[in-house]
Order: structure tokens, then C-alpha cells, then sequence
């Protein structure tokens, strides 16, 4: 019998997708999904060691005042677990149950602030998993503002991740201010290409040529970078949003298109959560 | 101790912020610079060692790929101009309220180390400039002197070594709270000089009957128990203030008003609000009889309709017209996250799940002169988008739709208006949501945010016109993320029903959500002492009428105090135990021992003198347009499309979130290029499920130029013609009703209050007549009365204006049609008659003329249509539906096929219309309750049935060759345009 699966979609202090991405990891066929504030985690209520697959959905932690997700970052680098007083062998940090659930090779899927929050934390793209420091960003829109509109995706079919296995393209809406990836030296995008870290690229809308012309690209990202995940392909951030389309009434085009049913952001959901069931994490 | 952060980018990085900032001096101040580079500056008030100090700048206050940092050293050099910008004292600092925490958080020692931070922004910049110059974009475009402080400095004596004092803008207030009593036993003249020196806004009746309460021997009695003498207290005074504000009261859609219909016949009309709001909405009430989903309607903070057997939808629309004018970003952002606090507030708590925003406008690309005070339209413009988008989208609500009207007058005062839904359960432990119930005893909590002075007189302040000593301690700034907190909390505490109801601190502060929840109980008791505070050195009446934002009062019955004031510390949201709710007939507030308020709560809420107004309507007879018909009207429709209330709103829509939540359906933009001016918005509420709400606006000022009647029957016509467009249905549809009118009281600088307060007599008879007919009944509303500019000689009064908001129930979104035209070879109908009514219109405008006829809503024959179409869209036979609004036929046939990436081909001698015998006339003209719609060939004969004995035509078809044709009235070859050129006429006014 295939393990339960559980996943974990955290809130709190600004965050705003939790609600669609819960519903995406349902659709996917996760026994158990659990929309936890972080203040929950924070008292020991809840601890991410109990689930298989971290979800750090989109919006804006702690308004991005100091850019996105930067005091979002700094809180679970330095908050400390309050009231597990007398507990043994309890870690102190937040960011020490984070760094537990990567070391134990599970999974993290981060969406717009969550993706930001995976960078800033330093834990994308990780290629030395000891050593988490922040290589590459993600900040303000060539166009210098916020925008809503869909994205066609380019996927690397010798990419690692673990969400986008199978896929060939992805139409998906963007939604950000601060979305235009750039690394922080040659050598970082070098090894990201090399390793096919570089799972989602803007493209034309036959999703085969990544581009760098605006709007296709909608924020100027350095390579067209729209995703990038870990070398183990289990962690994963993308600009773009998949639980925003889940069903086919999501599609800009519905009312004049032939569409499936289910909408193409579910498919890495599904990935998620068969390889977990696959791999008995 | 002080110290400067500053953070700046990486040579070689782009300043996206700076690039936009070096667009709009160079495009809207018309001065030439080269180059604005931006740097945040944090000045950090605590004992920091210089360690600690650059761990802040090294770690959460920078990023370390694209930023570069320092510490008490400058980073700019070698520039013309550089102009620091921050804000005054006691305005709200939401990043340095961030940036404080974050630090406490990284040193570690959150609560034991004293941290505050105040942030400023430097805009450097290089190009050839004078001191004149940088003055004025300092003052034009990046400060705003209200809440700004500025520091210019010049390049050429510039000393980075010496850089930037730092400075911090406290609050320098000390700890002494003073009571003040005020003798109002005076004569009437020195009653209305208090009024005005306090800004009471309270008029010489009002004022008398204060005085006159004080007289009164019972009450002299009571008061002495308490400590209180025969003088009133600030406090008193101005919490009466707040009550009886014009914005709290209504007291003009209260008043006794004797109308003359310009017939010479005289009708008493006591309370237009009573007689005609509710009144209809009695009525329709009445005519669903046991299928009446209305469940709470003008007696909360929004109004609340059945959804399902499990979930009720609540919706409020509001506006924060003032405070924009004065401070657009500050202003709108108060206005959408305090316009979420209502439905949020109502009843015992909803989840909020979209908002809708209406903007009116000056164009912004006005170019007379400005009268003092006045920001240049464009400016307001952008503040208010950028606020509005901050305050949704942080929020995490879809903003799903709105419009955007431009009239030059609105520069007198730009309407801001702001509405949010929300979803409930019906019942929480077999008790419903939607009903508000207090207990004596029950402790009263605040929770979410601290109080300051912002926002104090904001109640009072609305309630009067714009003047030269409109008071600057009106201004708040929205916090989304505090807020996003707090309901966060508070909707925790709701599901495990930790509190009895809940209600918002919107105007009027504590004295406003105290004062209306104690009527629940009969009376509170209420320690201002205890009240968190931003600062110090509030006395006790401006901690009780602070509007400082994002805080509710919360009813909690004491055996659950506990518990709730624990989930609260455990998810981060202050709360605050200040009294408790009491039966005693008393509006008791304390600060420690000292009573400082003591009223009767039927004094307060029921003391208010109704108004006694008249007013006389007299239709306006208007130059009649003299025009020849034009010979190019492919020329024409161009221009049309290019009106500023026509043309595209992409660049604003794009920036607000219209789809987190996951439940878009009708996006704002449809259509083959996703570009294409939806109707009204669908969303799926709950994932699960295919039942959907739909919403929709209609907003019609300029036809109040010829009678407000037909305006207000024009936007509700517009609302329902925009939701039926889409899908929805008259079934299960309610409105909103929210009035912006200029001062309709007669006054000397206001002589024409009679022929105003006919307007509004006139729009509240329309209302009556239209949503009865239609069945749509308003369950909530607003009235702003006060909407006029005067200084000087100047005065400019917007024109009245009713903004109708609807939402309802769809039962299966998956039947929703858009605006755009589908396939080749679908047939082109219009359903409804069109007449010569162009008064008021887009076409005469652009003429130059208003014209007399003004469009006229024939509710009867619309509402029959209405019921059609809604069933011919459930029924899957509609392939497109458009509304035909401003710019008439011509427009909605340009919109579908340039939508649609598709042409279209189209007989105007098949339109039906009556007394037509222009193609001008007949394209252009703005009879409402009328749709465009495209059939599928193979549904046609299903579509026409339904039809049967309705003005329906079939005009034309959709075809393959990307060009709209047109055939004249005598079968002429009229027009024959590219829709790509239309849309590109279309696109361009507003893509900035």
C-alpha cells in the first residue's frame, strides 16, 4: 500500500495562495493537507518533521517591506521555537527544522513569495547543500511594477525536478512586482544551466524558445528564468503561479477554447505527490 | 542614539524604481534629466553596536546580489541634485515598523532591546537642473509636503564624508493626558464658534440642542455621580461630534425634505434613505415572500444575502474621497483596507474574497491651471492606483473589477470608491453569523493595530468641503500585512467562537465601534488608559475618536477572555482588554478613575435634530447640438474609442491581482489576446464547487446634467445589464447604493442647494422605480454629501454621482459567457430598441455639446429582456454578450470583434431604433438595456425562440477578415476599419 502522504501549506504574516495550493495538493491526491500558520510552528504546536512536502505558497510576507520575502527570511533564519521548554533534543530555530526537512530529502515547492523566500533563505539553488547562502535573486520588474498576466513556460526535459517530470510547456498567470531573476555571478548561471537547474523558462507561446522580450517575459528575468529547483530536483521555486489554474474556468480563454477539464497547474502538484508516494519518503 | 543605513544597487544592477521616477519628470514635469538612481535609507533609533549595525544592513535590510550598503556613510556622489524624502512625524511607517522588528528579530533579543526605526528614500539625480527644478519634483512628483519632509541637496556642495544628518521624525508628545471642559451655556454665535474651532462640523441646531441637554436637571444629576459637572467634556463633545456627523448619520438622507417637482407641486418627503432606499427594498422583500435570501440589510457594517444553505456573501462599498485628494496613495490604501474591515466586521466575521474599486477622475492629461491645494489630476491618478494596489493585493484579494470615469470636475474632489464581498457560514455552533449579539458583561477588545493622532476628525473633516484649513492630522496610512494578521486571528478565534460579534474602527474611531456595539447591550464601560498607543501624548478624547486603521472591536464573553487573548499572543496580534459592555443606558468612558465621558446612549444615538431642506427641480434646457453628420465615422469611432470613459484600463487592471484565491472565472480582460473589457467579473467562492458569484458596476455622471433621475436609473441599469451579460441573474442579485453628491444644503456658498437636493430626490425616486421593477433589492450603501472644492473664488462641485454596485449567485459558472466574438460566421443580434438619445453622451462630449435627450431606462421591457437573456445564457445558446454603455452600438461592436481577433460585418438599417435617421445617431447613441450578443448558426433558431415577441435583430455576422464593416442606414458602405487599428486607437490614451 502507497504511504499517506501529508503536506504542509504555511501562512501567515502576509502570505495569501494558501487556500488554492491546499486545494491543488488535494486534487492531487494527498491523504492529508494542513494549512498551518507559522505561528503554529513557531510554538511547537506543529512541526514540519510530521509531513512529506512543504508548500510556501504566494503573497506578501511582511508586506516584502525590505524587499520580497526578505524579512520573511530573516524570521525563519532567526526565530526561535517558543514554549517547548524541557523538551529534549528540541532544535531552537525554525530554520533548523527547515534545514532537517532538506537534509531528509523531502519536498519543497515555493510559489511567487514562497520561490522568493527559497532564494533569499539561500536555499535555492543550494548546489552545496552544507552551505546555504544566497547566490541568486529575485527583484523589482524591468517594467518597475506589479503584474497580472499569463505566461507561457518552457520546461527542460532533462531538468531534475521532481514537478515538472513529463511536461513539455505550461501556460500559468504571473503575478509579482518583484519577479526578474538575475544570479549573482557567471559561474552561478553557468552551473544552473549545467545542471539543468533551470526547470521553467519564459517562451514563446509555442513554449519552445525562451525569450526575452517583454510581455512573454514579463519581467526581464536574466535567461528568461521563471523556475529553478535544487540538484535533487525536490526543491523547487517558480515565478508563476500552477494552483491558480487548476480547472479550466481559470484559463484566460475558456469561454472560446477547447480545454481539458483539469487545469495544467495541477500537474506538478501530481508529480509532487506521486514521487513521494514512489520514493516512501 | 541615531545611525543611517542606506542601501543602494550594485553598479551595473537596474533601478527599476528610479527609471520609472526619471519617466515622469521627464514625461509628465516636461524637465530634462538623464539619470535617478534610488537609495533607502533606514535611520535606526536604539543602542546598536556598529557590529550589530551592519548585520542589519548585511542581512534582512539588503540583498546582497544586486545591493550594496553602508553605515553612517553616504553612497551617493557625483550627482546634481539629491532630494531625501520622509515622512513627518507621526505618519505611519510601514517598512520602518518591518525593518524594526526584523532587526529585534536578528539580534536575538526581541523584547529586551529598544529598536525603532524611521525609513526615508534619496532620489539622486543627474541631468541639468537648477535648485527650481529639483523644488519642484520634489514637490510635484516625489513628496507630498502634508506627510513628506524633504531635504534637497546640491551635487556641487556636496560632501559624502558628511552625507545626511541623521534625524528622526518622533512624535514629541508627553505623557500628560488633560481633560477639557467646555462651557457651551453661551449664545448661539459663540456655539458655532466652537463648532468650527474644533472641527464638530455640528450646525447652530445641533449645537443648541448640547447646550440645551446640559440644562436638564436628571442629567446634571447622573453627571454629578460620576464627577461630571453642568460643563461638557472634550471628549463628550467630540465623540457627539462623531455621532452626529454627517458621515455617520446621514442626516441630509435623513432630512425632512420639502420637494417642488417643477410643476409647482410640493411633496413632503421625511428621509429620503427610509422612503426610498429601504422602501424598496421592503418592497421587493415583501414580493419574494419565503424565497427571500435578504438576511441583513442596513443594519451592519455590509449588507448579507443567502449564498447556500451553508454560506452567506456579504458586500460594502465605501469611499474615501477626502483623504485622496489630499494624499492619493495614503488616502485610497486607507480606503480599501478600511472598506475591508465592513464586511469583514459584519455580523461575527467573513472571509473576504474580492474586491471592486471605482475611480473618478480629472483626465490626466489636464493642462489649465491648478487652484491652490489641488494636485494635478495624473498625480492622484497614479497615488490612487498604487494605493489601491498595495492595499489589495497584500491583502490577498482579487481585485475583479472596476471602472475608471474621468469629468473635469472631479478635480475638485476625485471619488474613491472601494468595495469588498466576503463569505460567511451561515451558522457557527446552530447559531447564525449574520446576527449581531452583545451581553452585559462581555469584555470589549481591541485588537490589530495601536492608536496615534492620524485620522482624527476624519469623521468631521468628510462631512465638510475641502478648505484651506482642512486639518492634516486626517491622514492615515493603511497597514495590509497588520491587518492581514489580525483577521488572520480573527477568523481563527470566529471558528472556534472565542467572541460574541465583531465591528471595524472606521471613522470615529473607538467612540463610533464602542458606541454602536453598546446599543447591543445597553451600555459600556470603557478605560481609554488601557488602550495601546503608537506614541505618547494623546489626550483622552483623541485616543477615543483616533481613527488610526487596521483595528476591530471584538465583543468577548468573559469566560472566553482568556483564551482569546492567548491566541491572540500566540499569532502575533495585539489585543487589548478595555472595559466590558453594560446594561445601564450609559456611554461610560474612563481614563483610569476619571470619568471623561458620561451621555445617555439615547442622547447619543437618537439626540440628533432632524434636518428640515428644501428642493426645486428645474430641468436645465442645454444648447441643441448642431452638427453635421460626419463623413468619415471610421474617423469617428476611432476618436470614440480613444475617449478617456472608452478607451482601455489595461495598464491599471494589470496591476491589481484579479485571480489569487483561485476561484477567476470572467476575468476584467477577455478575449483572444486576453485584452478584451470584460462586463463584470465571475469567481468561484469555493474551489469545490461550480456555484459562482458574479459582480458588476454602473456609473453614469455625466447624464446628471440633464436629470439625475435618469443617471441614477442609468447606473442601475448598467450594473444589472453587466452582471446579466455575463451570466447572471435577476433571481438572485442584490445592489449597493453609493451616492457622491455635491453639497445639496442651500447655504450662501451654496445657492444652488435647492436644484441639488432635486437631483438627489430625483436619483433616490429612480432608484425606487428601477430596483423595484427589476427586483434587485440594496442591502447596503453610502452617501458622501460633501464633494466640493472651495477656495478663494473657485468652487467646483462634482457632478452628482451613483455608483450601483450588484453581486449574486450564478448556480454553475461553467454557463458564463464573455464579451468577446467567438468563431467566424456566428451571427451578430442586438436585443433592444435604440432611440435618439445621445443628452449627455460620449458622442455629444466629443462635439462639444450635452444635448437634451438625455437615455432613458424603460425598466419593464428591460427587465423582460433581462429574464431572457439570463435564460438563453443558462441555456448555452449565447456564443458572446456585450452591454451597449458609453459610445453605444458602435463602441460594443468595435470592443467584440477586436476582442474577438475577429471581423464582423454589420447592416445598421437592420438595427431596430425609432427616430433615427443619422448613422451617427444610431452607432453612438446611449439608449441603455441594450446588449450585442453573437449566436452560434446552429443555435440560432433555440436563441430567436426564446426571443419570441422582443425587440430582437439579428445585424450582421462574424467573420474571418479582421475588418469591422458597417452599412449605412441607406445601405450605403459606411465604414470599413482594420480592428486592429481600432484597438490600437483604443489602447492608447491610458498605457502609461
Amino acid at each position: 500500500m502507497a504511504p499517506t502522504v501529508k503536506c504542509i501549506v504555511l501562512t501567515g504574516n502576509g502570505t495569501n495562495c494558501e487556500m488554492e495550493m491546499a486545494h491543488a495538493c488535494r486534487l492531487a491526491g494527498a491523504e492529508v493537507v494542513e494549512i498551518v500558520h507559522l505561528s503554529e510552528l513557531l510554538c511547537g504546536e506543529k512541526r514540519l518533521e510530521d509531513y512529506h512536502f512543504l508548500n510556501l505558497p504566494g503573497g506578501f510576507l511582511d508586506g516584502d517591506d525590505l524587499g520580497s520575502a526578505k524579512a520573511g527570511a530573516n524570521r525563519i533564519l532567526h526565530a526561535k521555537i517558543r514554549g517547548r521548554a524541557g523538551a529534549t533534543n528540541a532544535e531552537t530555530r525554525l530554520y533548523d527544522q527547515f534545514s532537517r526537512f532538506i537534509e531528509d530529502g523531502k519536498l519543497i515547492l515555493g510559489v511567487c513569495n514562497g520561490f522568493q523566500l527559497l532564494v533569499k533563505l539561500g536555499v535555492l539553488p543550494a548546489f552545496d547543500a552544507a552551505e546555504r547562502a544566497q547566490t541568486v535573486t529575485l527583484t523589482y520588474n524591468d517594467s518597475g511594477r506589479f503584474e497580472d498576466r499569463w505566461v507561457h513556460l518552457k520546461v527542460d526535459p532533462a531538468s531534475p525536478c521532481v514537478y515538472t517530470e513529463g511536461l513539455t510547456g505550461l501556460y500559468l498567470p504571473v503575478r509579482h512586482g518583484e519577479g526578474k531573476f538575475i544570479p549573482g555571478s557567471a559561474e552561478v548561471l553557468a552551473r544552473l544551466h549545467r545542471e539543468h537547474c533551470i526547470a521553467l523558462q519564459y517562451s514563446t507561446a509555442d513554449t519552445a524558445t525562451a525569450t526575452l522580450d517583454y510581455p512573454a517575459n514579463p519581467n526581464g528575468s536574466v535567461d528568461a528564468v521563471a523556475g529553478i529547483c535544487s540538484a535533487s530536483g525536490r526543491i523547487f521555486g517558480m515565478m508563476p503561479h500552477p494552483e491558480a489554474y487548476l480547472h479550466r474556468t481559470n484559463h484566460p480563454r475558456w469561454t472560446r477554447e477547447d480545454l481539458p477539464e483539469t487545469g495544467m497547474g495541477l500537474a506538478l502538484f501530481r508529480n509532487a505527490v506521486s514521487f513521494i508516494k514512489r520514493q516512501r519518503l | 542614539m541615531l545611525n543611517r543605513i542606506e542601501i543602494g544597487f550594485r553598479e551595473g544592477i537596474r533601478d527599476a524604481l528610479g527609471e520609472k521616477i526619471r519617466r515622469r519628470i521627464v514625461e509628465h514635469l516636461g524637465l530634462a534629466v538623464d539619470r535617478v538612481r534610488t537609495v533607502d535609507v533606514y535611520t535606526i533609533e536604539g543602542d546598536l553596536t556598529t557590529a550589530e549595525l551592519e548585520a542589519a544592513a548585511a542581512g534582512p535590510l539588503s540583498d546582497p546580489i544586486i545591493q550594496t550598503w553602508s553605515v553612517n556613510r553616504a553612497l551617493a556622489d557625483r550627482f546634481d541634485w539629491l532630494v531625501e524624502v520622509g515622512f513627518r512625524p507621526g505618519v505611519t511607517d510601514n517598512v520602518g515598523k518591518t525593518a524594526g522588528e526584523a532587526i529585534r528579530l536578528l539580534l536575538g533579543r526581541a523584547d529586551a532591546v529598544f529598536v525603532r526605526v524611521y525609513t526615508s528614500r534619496q532620489y539622486i539625480l543627474n541631468g541639468p537642473l537648477g535648485r527650481a527644478e529639483a523644488e519642484r519634483i520634489a514637490a510635484d512628483l516625489l513628496a507630498n509636503d502634508l506627510i513628506d519632509r524633504t531635504h534637497i541637496f546640491d551635487g556641487k556642495t556636496w560632501d559624502p564624508a558628511r552625507g545626511v544628518a541623521p534625524c528622526a521624525p518622533k512624535v514629541a508628545g508627553e505623557d500628560r493626558p488633560r481633560l477639557e471642559e467646555i462651557d457651551l451655556d453661551v449664545d448661539d454665535a459663540a456655539l458655532l464658534e466652537i463648532s468650527s474651532a474644533r472641527v464638530l462640523a455640528l450646525n447652530l441646531e445641533e449645537m443648541r440642542k448640547l447646550r440645551d441637554h446640559l440644562k436638564d436637571p436628571d442629567v446634571l444629576r447622573e453627571r454629578a455621580r460620576v464627577g461630571l459637572g453642568a460643563r461638557m467634556t472634550d471628549a463628550e463633545l467630540e465623540c457627539l461630534a462623531q455621532t452626529w456627523s454627517e458621515h455617520c448619520k446621514h442626516k441630509i438622507f435623513n432630512a425632512r425634505i420639502s420637494y417642488d417637482d417643477g410643476t409647482g407641486r410640493v411633496r413632503v418627503i421625511d428621509s429620503l434613505f427610509d422612503t426610498y432606499v429601504k422602501g424598496a427594498t421592503r418592497a421587493v422583500r415583501a414580493r419574494m415572500g419565503e424565497s427571500d435570501w435578504c438576511l441583513s440589510v442596513f443594519v451592519d457594517n455590509a449588507g448579507v444575502i443567502r449564498f447556500d444553505e451553508h454560506w452567506n456573501l456579504v458586500f460594502k462599498v465605501e469611499t474615501h474621497n477626502s483623504p485622496s485628494a489630499l494624499d492619493p496613495y495614503g488616502g485610497a490604501l486607507t480606503g480599501i483596507v478600511g472598506v475591508n474591515r465592513d464586511p469583514f466586521g459584519t455580523g461575527r466575521g467573513a472571509k473576504l474574497i474580492f474586491n471592486t474599486d471605482v475611480f473618478c477622475f480629472a483626465p490626466p492629461d489636464y493642462a489649465q491651471p491648478l487652484p491652490p491645494r489641488i494636485m494635478h489630476p495624473r498625480r492622484i491618478y497614479e497615488g490612487v492606483r498604487e494605493g489601491v494596489e498595495h492595499g489589495g493585493n497584500k491583502s490577498g484579494i482579487p481585485t475583479v473589477n472596476g471602472c475608471l470615469v474621468f469629468d473635469d470636475r472631479y478635480l475638485g474632489k476625485p471619488l474613491v470608491y472601494c468595495g469588498t464581498g466576503a463569505v460567511m457560514p451561515a451558522r457557527l455552533d446552530g447559531q447564525p453569523t449574520h446576527v449581531k449579539e452583545i451581553l452585559p458583561g462581555d469584555r470589549i477588545v481591541m485588537t490589530g493595530g495601536r492608536i496615534g493622532k492620524d485620522g482624527i476628525h476624519g469623521a468631521t473633516f468628510s462631512s465638510g468641503e475641502l478648505h484651506e484649513s482642512s486639518p492634516v492630522t486626517a491622514f492615515q496610512i493603511g497597514d495590509p500585512i497588520t491587518q492581514k494578521k489580525m483577521t488572520d486571528f480573527l477568523l481563527v478565534a470566529r471558528d472556534r467562537n472565542l467572541y460574541r460579534c465583531l465591528t471595524d474602527n472606521g471613522a470615529g474611531g473607538l467612540s463610533s465601534s464602542v458606541g454602536e456595539t453598546a446599543q447591543l447591550a445597553g451600555g459600556c464601560d470603557l478605560d481609554l488608559a488601557k488602550a495601546p498607543l503608537k506614541y505618547a501624548g494623546l489626550d483622552p478624547w483623541e485616543i477615543l475618536i483616533s481613527e488610526s486603521q487596521e483595528r476591530m472591536t471584538v465583543a468577548v464573553p468573559p469566560e472566553k477572555i482568556g483564551a482569546f487573548l492567548a491566541l491572540a499572543a500566540k499569532m502575533d496580534v495585539e489585543a487589548t482588554d478595555l472595559g466590558c459592555y453594560t446594561d445601564s443606558g450609559r456611554f461610560h468612558i474612563r481614563y483610569g478613575d476619571k470619568t471623561v465621558a458620561f451621555l445617555d446612549m439615547d442622547f447619543l444615538h437618537d439626540g440628533v435634530p432632524q434636518l428640515k431642506l428644501s428642493a426645486c427641480w428645474t430641468p436645465p434646457v442645454h444648447a441643441e447640438p448642431d452638427f453635421p453628420e460626419p463623413a468619415d465615422l471610421g474617423t469617428a469611432l476611432k476618436a470614440m474609442l480613444a475617449r478617456l470613459n472608452i478607451c482601455s484600463k489595461e495598464s491599471v487592471v494589470r496591476q491589481y491581482d484579479h485571480e489569487v484565491q483561485g476561484g477567476s472565472v470572467v476575468k476584467p480582460l477577455v478575449g483572444a489576446a486576453n485584452d478584451g473589457p470584460s462586463d463584470a467579473a465571475v469567481i468561484r467562492p469555493f474551489l469545490d464547487s461550480f456555484a459562482g458569484v458574479v459582480v458588476a458596476n454602473g456609473i453614469c455622471p455625466r447624464y446628471s446634467d440633464l436629470d439625475a433621475y435618469q443617471m441614477a436609473a442609468a447606473a442601475i441599469d448598467e450594473a444589472v445589464r453587466n452582471a446579466v451579460a455575463v451570466g447572471g441573474t435577476l433571481d438572485h442579485l442584490a445592489g449597493l447604493d453609493n451616492f457622491c453628491w455635491c453639497d445639496p444644503v442651500e447655504s450662501e456658498k451654496t445657492p444652488d442647494g435647492a436644484y441639488k437636493l432635486a437631483q438627489l430626490v430625483r436619483a433616490n425616486e429612480a432608484l425606487y422605480d428601477v430596483t423595484t421593477c427589476y427586483g434587485v433589492p440594496c442591502i447596503s450603501g453610502k452617501d458622501s454629501m460633501k464633494n466640493d472644492y472651495a477656495i478663494g473664488n473657485t468652487k467646483i462641485s462634482i457632478p452628482p454621482t451613483l455608483l450601483f454596485s450588484v453581486f449574486g449567485r450564478i448556480d454553475d459558472v461553467r454557463r458564463a459567457v464573455t464579451m468577446d466574438a467567438k468563431k467566424p460566421g456566428d451571427l451578430v443580434y442586438i436585443l433592444g430598441m435604440t432611440y435618439n438619445e445621445l443628452g449627455g453622451s460620449e458622442w455629444y462630449a466629443l462635439n462639444g455639446f450635452v444635448g437634451n435627450t438625455v437615455p432613458r431606462v424603460r425598466p419593464e421591457t428591460a427587465k423582460a429582456r433581462y429574464d431572457v437573456l439570463a435564460r438563453a445564457i443558462r441555456l448555452g445558446l449565447v456564443a458572446s454578450c456585450h452591454d451597449c454603455a458609453d459610445g453605444g452600438l458602435g463602441v460594443a461592436l468595435a470592443e467584440t470583434a477586436f476582442a474577438g481577433g475577429m471581423g464582423m460585418d454589420v447592416d445598421l438599417a437592420k438595427v431596430p431604433a425609432e427616430a433615427v435617421g443619422r448613422n451617427d445617431v444610431l452607432i453612438f447613441s446611449e439608449t441603455p438595456s441594450r446588449f450585442l450578443v453573437t449566436v452560434s448558426p446552429d443555435r440560432e433558431s433555440a436563441f430567436i425562440e426564446q426571443f419570441r415577441g422582443q425587440t430582437a435583430a439579428r445585424i450582421g455576422t462574424v467573420t474571418t477578415d479582421g475588418r469591422l464593416r458597417l452599412w449605412g442606414l441607406r445601405g450605403e458602405a459606411l465604414l470599413s476599419e482594420e480592428i486592429g487599428a481600432l484597438k490600437a486607437a483604443w489602447q492608447r490614451p491610458l498605457n502609461f
